[in-house]
This record gives structure tokens, sequence and C-alpha cells, in this order.
């Protein structure tokens, strides 16, 4: 399709009690800048149900307009159903690009609407930019588990769409709303959405792994030993306020569940600090631990790949570390 | 019932370098392997085939003739039958280009095999990363999709999937449909003997664009593709942070607060 304006858009993700997904929120501080560049307006975009904080979170976020969709039927994600709503806003105003957080329905239902949508659609941004030449935004993301990275145009077809990985831009200060509120109305047939969902899993635990919007992951490894020695792993973690996370060889070690894995056949993070102890450092865990902003390890072996991402190291054994760092962090949190 | 499991041939990224000189992926020499996001949907495909062993399994992949690797290790482990769908013209595809190639393949093979009720694919393959292809394939057959599944099981007319996320899901959908899977809680089970030896001499069907009537040769391949690299670089490795070392495992763990505490990370 042609775009109608030079708008960029903001797709900003509810949760189910209406608030925004945090990356929404993140994403409308490079949106902002690459809007000024371009010169259209920075337009947010909400789907969900009783979603009113998230319209005034993204307004505060230096929104110039909120499109909302807030319609109880969108309480729950379907991607057929979201979907269809993004086309049809899509289709409607015309703008030049649409940026959507690569969240698990981020990635789900993305490309079905860049696909209906016949344009280009570029995965898991890291870093974005003007293309100086082109104009174009210049979406860059990392590929072979984080060896290489690309910076990938969409010239011809409009919008120009990515998806962009959490946690890799910061929410900007608040600001006083200027946001124009523009209310839609639409309707998903309910035979149009052929997925149901049948059931929630309670896990065996009671506790929510929540790794992708963690601030702060203690990681532990092969070097744990086994499954109680995760134990120091998780005081550490208490202390610190943070979700634990593991790399591939303790989940397949049966030391702890899936959800908790860290690296590419598990959850890509960018925390602001990563602690990984008795981690080695395989290429897979460092893909999706490398965007962290500060990476701490603590190995027994100092030739440890893990230790040539780590911006602090301490070579040494984890269960003699691991709870000295806790009583120190304990000690100046008071 | 009928499943297609999409696979993809791909490096292994594990053994990747990079050469030091060009900052250059080297990729010669590294061994190439079933996708293994594909390799868990041909595992979900063959527990379905478990319970009922009159389904019909087939593999299919798109890549060069050495992708006929990856379908014999399929075809050993738990397909019936491939497809390779290979041709020049189909080159440089990106994810919409490829899954409008593979919407032309599963219509050419359905025309053999007959209509697929489930199609499975990998959550994303390991060298590209996108995980677009599987959805960018679900709309252009205009069919329903789950994707990070773990299990799924089939129910009547409709298969029942865990979800993978912050709260797992049990989530209905009906067929035909499409899956994308990520790695399950179980491993996939390994060849036999027998099926690898059958895989070895099976014969693998190739279609090229010329085999997929119907098909727009402007959107497929370089010039198919909305998408455009405009550079490839090596990220910025860091060049390795300081060592704390000040004598005792005490003194390493109270200068290492103290210096995420000056640094107001913690």
């Amino acid at each position: 399709m042609e775009a109608k304006t030079k708008d960029l858009w903001v797709f900003v993700e509810t949760n189910e009690n209406g608030t925004a997904k945090n990356v929404g929120i993140e994403l409308l501080t490079p949106g902002r800048m690459l809007a000024d560049k371009q010169g259209g307006a920075l337009v947010a975009v909400i789907i969900g149900s009783g979603c009113e904080a998230a319209v005034e979170d993204a307004a505060a976020h230096n929104a110039d307009k909120v499109i909302v969709l807030d319609s109880p039927e969108y309480g729950f994600f379907t991607t057929d159903a979201y979907a269809a709503v993004l086309y049809y806003l899509v289709e409607k105003y015309g703008p030049s690009v649409v940026m959507i957080g690569a969240t698990q329905n981020g990635r789900d239902f993305g490309p079905r609407v860049s696909c209906r949508l016949q344009t280009g659609l570029t995965a898991d941004c890291t870093s974005l930019d003007i293309d100086e030449e082109s104009g174009n935004i210049a979406w860059t993301r990392p590929a072979f588990g984080g060896n290489l990275m690309a910076t990938i145009l969409c010239p011809n077809t409009r919008p120009q769409m990515g998806t962009v990985r959490p946690g890799v831009f910061k929410k900007c200060e608040p600001v006083a709303p200027h946001a124009e509120i523009i209310r839609e109305e639409f309707h998903v047939a309910p035979e149009d959405i052929r997925t149901r969902l049948i059931r929630i899993v309670e896990e065996d635990t009671d506790e929510v792994v929540d790794l992708e919007g963690a601030d702060i992951i203690v990681s532990g490894g092969r070097g744990v030993g086994g499954p109680e020695g995760f134990e120091p792993i998780r005081k550490l973690a208490d202390a610190m306020g943070a979700t634990v996370g593991s790399s591939r060889a303790a989940v397949d070690s049966g030391w702890i569940s899936h959800a908790h894995q860290v690296g590419q056949t598990g959850k890509t993070v960018a925390p602001k600090l990563y602690v990984a102890c008795g981690i080695s450092g395989a290429i897979q865990h460092l893909a999706g631990m490398g965007g962290s902003d500060c990476i701490v390890a603590i190995n027994k072996d100092p030739d440890a790949p893990i230790f040539t991402v780590a911006d602090y190291g301490i070579v040494g054994n984890l269960f003699e570390i691991v709870p000295l760092l806790e009583a120190e962090v304990r000690k100046i949190k008071g | 019932m009928n499943i297609l499991v999409c696979v993809k041939q791909v490096p292994d990224t594990t053994e990747i370098k990079i050469d030091p000189v060009n900052n250059t992926l080297i990729r010669d020499g590294v061994p190439s392997i079933v996708n293994p996001f594909d390799g868990f949907a041909l595992e979900a495909a063959a527990r379905i085939k478990d319970k009922d062993p009159s389904c019909k399994i087939i593999a299919m992949a798109m890549g060069p003739e050495a992708a006929k690797n990856a379908l014999k290790e399929c075809l050993a482990i738990a397909a019936d039958k491939a497809y390779l769908i290979s041709a020049r013209a189909f080159g440089g595809s990106d994810t919409l280009a490829t899954s409008y190639i593979l919407y032309n393949a599963v219509k050419k093979v359905e025309s053999i095999e007959g209509k697929f009720d489930m199609i499975f694919c990998g959550k994303q393959a390991i060298d590209g990363d996108t995980a677009q292809v599987g959805p960018e394939l679900a709309e252009h057959l205009g069919y329903p999709q789950v994707s990070c599944a773990l299990e799924c099981e089939l129910k009547d007319n409709s298969l029942e999937v865990l979800q993978e996320g912050d709260i797992k899901k049990v989530i209905g959908i009906d067929l035909p449909c499409l899956i994308t899977f990520t790695k399950p809680s179980f491993d996939p089970r390994f060849p036999t003997i027998k099926r690898k030896l059958a895989a070895n001499r099976a014969e693998i069907p190739v279609f090229s664009d010329a085999d997929l009537e119907g098909i727009d040769p402007l959107h497929i391949g370089l010039k198919g593709s909305p998408t455009k690299v405009k550079k490839t670089f090596v990220p910025q490795k860091k060049t390795g942070g300081l060592i704390i070392n000040e004598g005792s495992a005490e003194a390493n763990a109270a200068k290492l607060a103290q210096l995420l505490n000056d640094a107001h990370i913690i």
C-alpha cells in the first residue's frame, strides 16, 4: 500500500490488566527520534481491554497521538483478532512505519500483518536509525546466533515494519501529555477467531518467571552442579531483587525448568545486570544475554568464554563467592 | 491425517568462527544440520503418528541440492516422504518471498500427497532467527496458527496445543492449521539403523520455480523481497572487562558489590 502519512507507529501491547507492556513504552524513545527526523507524528497504537492506563502511559512518554481500540474482546491475545485489528488500522491511516515489540505475541501476529500488507518486516531489531542515503528506516538486527549483524531497509513498500527487542531502549522521562486520543471501534466476528484458550497451565511452583521483563537476572549453569546448587543463586537473586535464569546445560540436566533458560533455545534477555554463575558462555548462551547493560561472570575457569563479554569477572568457586556477594549486597541495601 | 513438516538446513551456529582479518563469518567447514526447532516439529508429528499409524508425515525443505541431507535425516527419524524445493530463482528471498514460495510448494505437494491437515514448522531457524516464515506461510494459506508450541495432541478434528510463555496455555485450534514449535521438555527420538539405510536410498523429488504452476516470478528471490540487506557486520565484541582480584574471595565479593553499587546497578 501507499503511505498516506509520514507518521511512525509504535504498537503498544497491553497486559491482561490493561497496563502497557514495557517494550511498547520503551519504543516510544527511538520512535520520537525517528519521527522527528522523518517529519511525521509519533503515534502509539493500543489494543486491549480496559487499557486506559496504557493510553496515559503512552501519552506521558511523548506520543503525539494515541489510537486506542478498547474492548473486552481484546483482553486476551489471539493472533486472528490482533492481526485483523492492526491490518484494519494500517489500511485506514496509512502510516509510513510500524514498530512492534519483539515479544512472543508481537512476533506471532506481526508477520501475519506484514504478509497481509505485502510489505517487509525486519525481525527482532536491536538498533534503529534513518538510512541517510534513502531516508528509509535502517533496521539493524543480529543473525547467526549473534555472530553477525545485518542492517535491513524496506525501500519500496509501505509501511516499513519491524519488531524490536525488549530492553534495548530505555523509557524516556515522563513529559506533560500533549497527545490527541483517537478512539477506534472495530469488531472481529467470533467465527473469524480460530483459536481458543482451553486452560492456563498451573506450574508446579507458584513462581512466575519473567526473564524478559527483569531488570536483574542471576543465572546458574553447569557449574552449580545440581538442583540444590541453585540455592545460593536464588538467595543472591532474592537479595538483588532479581529473576533466576539458567544456561541450557542446567536445564538439560533437569536441575531447573526450561522457563528459566536464557539463550538461543531459551529466552533472549537484555537486563541492566546479568550475573552469570558457573556458566562457561557457549555462543548460544551469549546470543541470549549479550545485550545486557552490565555482565558479571563468576567462574572457576579463567579461560571460560563468558569472561570475554563480562564487564566484571571473578575467577573462583561460585559456592564461596555467591554467598559472600549476597551478604555484601544485603549490607549495601541495608 | 496428513502432516507437513517444513525444515531448513542450517549451518551449526555453534561452529561458526569469525575471520579476525576480514571480520567476516567463516562458513567453510562448518557442518550443516537440521534446524533444531524443525527437529522439534518433526518429533511432534512423530508423536501424533505414534498414536495413529495411518497418519502420513511429509518433510519439505527449500534450499540447495545439499539440503537433501537434512531431508534424509527427517526420513530416517520419522518422515514418510520428502520433497526439496530448489531453484536459482529462489536465492536471496527474504521471509515474505520465502513464505510465498513455500505456499506454492505446499499447493504442489498437496496435488500429489493430498491436502495437509497440519503444517508443523520450527519456531525459527538458528541462522536467520526471524521466526517469521511460519506465520507468513500460515497467512498465505489463510490458516490459523499457534506459535511457540511445546507439544500438541489431536482431539477429533482439532489440535490442543501447549504453548510456551510466561504463563503456559493450552490452546485449541481448528484444522487445517500451522503450528511452530519450540524446545519441548523431552528429547526428540533418534533414527533407527533400518530407517537410516532406507533414507539413504530414498528418492527425493525436487521442484523448481518451473514446477510450481502459477508462481509469480515478481514475488520470489531478491527482487521479490521487500526487505533489502544494506550491510552486514560483525558485532563489536567487548574486549573483556575487569577481572577482580583483590586477593581473597571476601575482598573480591566486596569489591564487586561496591563497583555495582557505585554504578547504580544495584
